[in-house]
């Protein structure tokens, strides 16, 4: 049984994170440079991180699979990042973003670490800001906002539709700036194939060079994993194509408990499948829904009309006429659903049925085409490219589409996970998003994370260690992580026959989408989870992996990432059936009010899953985090 | 503008540079590739072409690719001789098979670049580009010292240039256009954005020279006015950014070379 003590500070909510910062152990600067710390990943939460430490004076080793930091998948996000400025003057503050973000994940998340978000989200406009971000900003020089979902105050800083590209590319300058001082060691197409314990306590990490296929044992006094999520799990997903899961999984397995894996975020606007061969879907960023109405036809018979020979009397703006306060910018599970609804019912649009349409007549009207370009310009260019169709003369068609998982290894108040030295950050954490993410806010905590967060918390765990205690590279710990990742990949290569890698993945995507999507039940849950085993049976006995493991073999990469991601998929299920009741991205069928909203059960799943590994072919154990709201009032949440 | 969304299946047949490895010769190896949608994307079609060869037992072809969506800047395939093949203002995971037609003979090679060396097929190693942001892309700016975000206006028009700038996905179309593989174009882009704000001044000279003088140094050439680089540039980054980078060298060489410096930097504790 794990031990999962969330260290969250006492006191009154708004003095935690000042007093917790005030009594957390120090390490003195002359000491820093004596600690190694390995960050695997450089997102924006591992680049911010991985900067910030060095600054600070720790010696630090940064991992990436990708072959440079800037191309982490933080890259495209789009819309924009929350922070209670209130430049707009429109009654933003601290506390109303904490509630807000709170609210917005259903009551499923830590009251503590979702208020310190809220507080440093002020300190990571002022630090962008100062790197050079070019955020939007208005005549008279100041910065820009926009609207976001689940708000009713202006709070979303974006620069045009490339809001993380922007933020990233800031970290990542940040970053550089410490390779080229010395102080971080950067390895580039590096994957982190295994975690090594010693002692209970995580101090390194196995890693293939994806270049010349070597092997190689790191050693480090802490590790910090801000590897990103695990949407990718379902295949299909507005994640790029090497997102993985596979560091967290790894760590998983090494005794890190897996928190909320069920918890995922199905993105409303995103463009529809079109075939069978399709990789990837594109999201077009929750920021349109700000002029963008959302429509179907009235009526079944009027679907595969043209959209402008529908009179506005037969079109149903549905997510106005159900919830009028919020209208099209509610939350994205709501939103999500809603689209569901309407094409379960028969009215969905375009070839599949599967598709609403978002429309820019009115916005158009409105402010001229030229003004909707000026705001839109890049994101109307994506979707014409995609659907060789003009948006400023036919409205998108969209659907929703997986898009962020909420779910991720567990951390307490100080982003340590379970493991004593494993440190997790960003994506890749379970910690602030509870059972759904607002929009604007993972780019938020993954900075928060990086450049507010982890400077001072990783100092607490480091100063009860003494400098030069990490262990060797060659410790027998070390030797025995390599040769398991040895063996693992051996096994990869071994079929000499077979089925390519991207099959399973195809296969897996559909089980999941299908039995623990947008909507699951019981029973579809049970047959997901019979499934998979037998895919796994499958994957092991046909998959084929060609060539060898000492050149770059991108087939070796996926095969190992597929593997994890089919287990991964089953404790998804078994989290998703476990959970009896309806809350957020997580809607059972079996738990909804009678006008298909959510129901909460807080008597009885007001905490969080901890998963626990077991061993090979064993059931994982579940452990409890209760969610003690100290300051909030868990309630129903109401958009209407 | 309802473009050309008709849906009749094409094939074409695909010439792709196979290379083992960094220090092996490379040769072009033609692959049918039948049936396709004219909605499949370029790289797509390369996953069915590579599934078709592995099923066959054969080795896949090796591309560079990630967030398939035009940002990440990690694919980069010359397309019938065009870095980023057919359209403007597209990476290579942009690309439909739509602008294509049937029988086509399609010619894929990796950006070639002296300063980028291929590692294996269509991927090549762009390290260059990290080593030049390491010399001198960005400004030093500590966490937690940065004042209140709106104590330093901007003005909108500086900002909007900036984020012109600032849109490099890093992909380095710019150098495999350019006959001299200059990369001018990506400094360039990186220098003007910092120094058109305010917060960039202060190292603005620094930067220009230390980018400069780290690009000379990696193997990329000069920059002649071609504008080959804009023209494949995926996200059409204007030329007159390498005016703008020009005009700031010459004059932070100027003030390096003239410039009284203070005998003592740091200070005596
Ligand atoms: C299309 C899209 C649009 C979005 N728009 C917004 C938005 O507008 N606002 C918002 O707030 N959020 C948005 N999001 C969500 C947000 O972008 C992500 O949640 C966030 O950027 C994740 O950052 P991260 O640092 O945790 O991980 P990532 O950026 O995913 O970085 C992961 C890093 O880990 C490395 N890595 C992973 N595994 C390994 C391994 N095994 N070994 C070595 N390295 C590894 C990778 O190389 C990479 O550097 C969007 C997401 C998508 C998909
Ligand atoms: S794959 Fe990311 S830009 Fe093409």
């Amino acid at each position: 049984m794990a031990k999962l003590e969330s260290k969250v500070p006492s006191g009154p909510l708004a003095d935690k994170w000042r007093k917790h910062k005030a009594e957390i152990k120090l390490v003195n600067p002359a000491n820093k440079r004596k600690y190694d710390i390995i960050v695997v990943g450089a997102g924006l939460a591992g680049s911010s991180a991985a900067a910030t430490l060095a600054e600070l004076g720790y010696k630090v080793k940064s991992f990436v699979f990708h072959d440079s930091p800037r191309r982490a998948h933080s890259i495209a996000a789009q819309g924009g990042i929350n922070a209670a400025k209130n430049y707009q003057n429109d009654g933003d503050s601290v506390h109303r973003l904490f509630y807000d973000t709170l609210k917005g994940g259903d009551y499923r998340s830590r009251e503590a670490n979702v208020h310190r978000l809220a507080e440093v989200s002020v300190n990571i406009i002022d630090q962008c800001a100062a790197q050079g971000v070019p955020f939007a900003r208005e005549y008279g020089g100041l910065l820009a906002n926009r609207s976001f979902g689940g708000a009713q105050v202006s709070r979303t800083f974006y620069a045009r539709g490339q809001t993380g590209q922007q933020l990233l590319l800031g970290a990542y300058s940040a970053l550089s700036r410490m390779v080229g001082a010395g102080a971080v060691e950067l390895h580039t197409n590096s994957e982190m194939l295994d975690l090594v314990l010693v002692d209970g306590h995580a101090k390194g990490i196995i890693v293939r060079d994806l270049i010349t296929g070597e092997i190689q044992r790191h050693a480090a006094d802490a590790v910090i994993l801000a590897t990103g999520g695990y949407g990718n799990v379902f295949n299909l997903s507005t994640y790029a194509r090497g997102s993985n899961a596979s560091a967290i999984w790894r760590a998983y397995k090494r005794g890190a408990c897996l928190a909320n894996p069920c918890y995922t975020q199905i993105h409303p606007t995103c463009i529809p499948v079109s075939g069978d061969y399709q990789s990837k879907l594109t999201l077009m960023s929750e920021s349109l829904r700000n002029d963008g109405r959302i429509w179907v036809p009235k009526k079944k018979e009027d679907r595969l009309k043209e959209p402008g020979a529908i009179a506005e009397v037969d079109r149903d703006y549905y997510l106005e006429r159900m919830y009028p306060a919020f209208g099209n910018l509610c939350p994205r599970d709501i939103a999500s659903r809603a689209a569901k609804r309407v094409c379960d019912e028969g009215r969905g649009v375009g070839e599949t049925g599967l598709g609403v349409y978002l429309d820019f007549a009115d916005a158009i009207r409105r402010l001229g085409e030229n003004g909707v370009r000026e705001r839109y310009g890049n994101l109307f260019d994506i979707y014409r490219e995609i659907t060789a169709e003009s948006a400023y003369q036919v409205p998108m068609r969209i659907y929703p589409a997986v898009h962020y998982t909420m779910g991720g290894l567990w951390v307490d108040y100080n982003l340590m996970s379970n493991i004593p030295g494993l440190f997790v950050l960003g994506e890749a954490n379970f910690s602030d998003h509870g059972a759904n993410r607002l929009g604007a806010s993972a780019l938020m905590q993954g900075l928060a994370d990086g450049y507010f967060v982890i400077p001072y918390t990783i100092g607490d765990y480091l100063a009860s260690h003494k400098p030069g205690s990490r262990p060797s590279p060659d410790a027998p710990e070390f030797m025995a992580a390599e040769a398991g990742v040895r063996a693992l990949n051996a096994r990869l290569l071994a079929n000499k026959t077979g089925v390519p890698v991207d099959h399973f993945h195809k296969r897996l995507g559909k089980i999941m989408w299908e039995h623990c999507g947008m909507a699951r039940n019981a029973a579809s849950l049970r047959k997901a989870l019979q499934e998979i085993p037998k895919l796994r049976e499958e994957f092991w006995a046909t998959v084929k992996v060609p060539g060898s493991g000492a050149t770059l073999n991108q087939s070796l990469e996926r095969a190992g990432r597929v593997a994890d991601f089919i287990e991964l998929g089953e404790l998804l299920c078994l989290d998703a059936l476990t959970r009896e009741e309806s809350c957020g991205g997580h809607f059972r069928e079996e738990h909804q009010f009678p006008d298909g909203e959510c129901k909460r059960d807080d008597e009885n799943f007001a905490f969080v899953s901890a998963w626990e590994f077991q061993g090979e072919g064993k059931a994982p154990l579940l452990n409890k985090e209760p969610l003690n709201y100290e300051f909030v009032k868990m309630s129903v949440r109401n958009y209407k | 503008m309802v473009a050309d969304n008709s849906s009749t299946p094409l094939s074409v047949t695909l010439r792709v540079w196979r290379q083992a490895g960094p220090d092996q010769p490379g040769k072009f190896v033609d692959y049918p590739a039948k049936d396709l949608s004219p909605h499949m994307s370029f790289l797509e079609m390369l996953d069915v072409v590579n599934d078709e060869l592995t099923t066959k037992g054969e080795e896949p072809i090796a591309f560079a690719h990630d967030c398939r969506e035009g940002i990440c800047g990690t694919c980069s395939c010359t397309i019938n001789g065009k870095p980023h093949g057919p359209g403007r203002g597209v990476a290579t995971c942009q690309v439909y098979m739509r602008s294509f037609r049937d029988g086509d003979v399609i010619v894929v090679e990796p950006f070639q670049a002296q300063p980028f060396p291929v590692i294996k097929d269509l991927v090549t190693d762009r390290s260059a580009f990290d080593k030049i942001m390491q010399a001198g892309g960005f400004i030093t700016v500590r966490a937690g010292s940065a004042p209140d975000a709106n104590s330093i206006p901007v003005p909108k028009e500086d900002a909007d240039l900036a984020m012109d700038a600032a849109a490099c996905i890093g992909c380095g179309a710019c150098v495999a256009a350019c006959k001299n593989a200059s990369a001018m174009l990506f400094v360039a882009a990186k220098v003007s954005q910092l120094g058109l704000f305010p917060q960039g001044q202060p190292e603005r000279d620094k930067r220009v020279l230390a980018m400069v003088g780290t690009m000379d140094s990696l193997g990329f050439g000069n920059c002649t006015n071609q504008y080959e680089c804009s023209a494949a540039c995926p996200k059409t980054i204007s030329h007159d950014f390498i005016a703008r980078m020009n005009r700031d060298y010459l004059a932070a060489s100027f003030r390096h070379a003239f410039k009284p410096a203070s005998a003592s930097t740091g200070g005596a504790g």
